[in-house]
């Protein structure tokens, strides 16, 4: 049997002082999934414009391409995609009862392999945006 | 300590579908973060460079599979984390059907695009 461990409601934000690795990785977990999702739909909205002209389509491609900001902005989805991933696989291993004893230090390796990718991508994904 | 710990077990069907297309969602998301940013750049795409691709139908299929799976992923994952807020009752079953029905029109529209892009439509 596992033990329980009564660390209070992680919902309480207010109390985010006293939240230990675990409770810092579902935070995490969660608003990389409201990213995620809001920009699916965002990324099908402007992926519908194949529906109106091919010329439309690669045109405002290009166009937003072209602004820094959106270079930056696909920096910080690639980051939260990353990490949604790795601490996905986490989670999914300690759904099976594998590493629950070093969930900590995965929640840690999740952070430091999601920095370093981000990190080696950056130089792929602002390449000419300045 | 825990000698065994496991929370594989038996949790209804949106539980196990969450962690199913978790696994091909690994897969797929970084595939295609790899193919449309370091194999080809973002700021090169042209429709006829997607079409070349939508036209294969191994990766139409996939990208379509992609496209239903992420989106009950990420809406069933929404649903799960606004139930853990205390949504319960009417605005429960009212959030629920908002849901269902936005996931239904992202999914269809975005199988509409996928046609025009591989010019099964035009």
């Amino acid at each position: 049997m596992s033990q329980s461990y009564d660390r209070g409601t992680i919902e309480d934000f207010g109390r985010w002082k006293e939240f230990s690795a675990g409770m810092w990785a579902w935070i995490f977990h969660k608003f990389s999934g409201w990213v995620l999702i809001g920009y699916l739909f965002t990324h099908i909205a402007v992926l519908s414009t194949a529906t109106q002209s091919p010329e439309l389509y690669t045109g405002t491609i290009r166009s937003l391409e072209s602004l820094a900001i959106v270079r930056v902005l696909e920096v910080g989805l690639l980051a939260v995609a990353v990490f949604h991933i790795l601490n996905g696989v986490r989670l999914l291993f300690v759904d099976l009862g594998v590493g629950l004893e070093a969930q900590d230090k995965s929640f840690y390796a999740s952070l430091v392999v999601s920095a370093a990718i981000v990190i080696a991508s950056v130089p792929t994904f602002l390449a000419g945006a300045f | 300590m825990a000698e065994h710990y496991s929370s594989f077990e038996y949790k209804g069907t949106r539980w196990f579908l969450q962690r199913i297309t978790a696994v091909f969602l690994i897969g797929v998301l970084a595939f295609h973060f790899m193919l449309l940013h370091f194999v080809n750049h973002a700021a090169e795409v042209t429709f006829l460079g997607t079409q070349a691709r939508m036209q294969q139908v191994g990766y139409f299929g996939t990208m379509v599979a992609f496209l239903v799976t992420a989106t009950f992923h990420g809406v069933n994952g929404v649903y799960n984390a606004l139930i853990n807020q205390g949504l319960t009752g009417t605005r429960k079953t009212t959030v629920k059907w908002v849901l269902v029905v936005a996931s239904g029109v992202l999914i269809a529209q975005g199988i509409r695009t996928a046609l025009y892009m591989a010019g099964i439509i035009a």
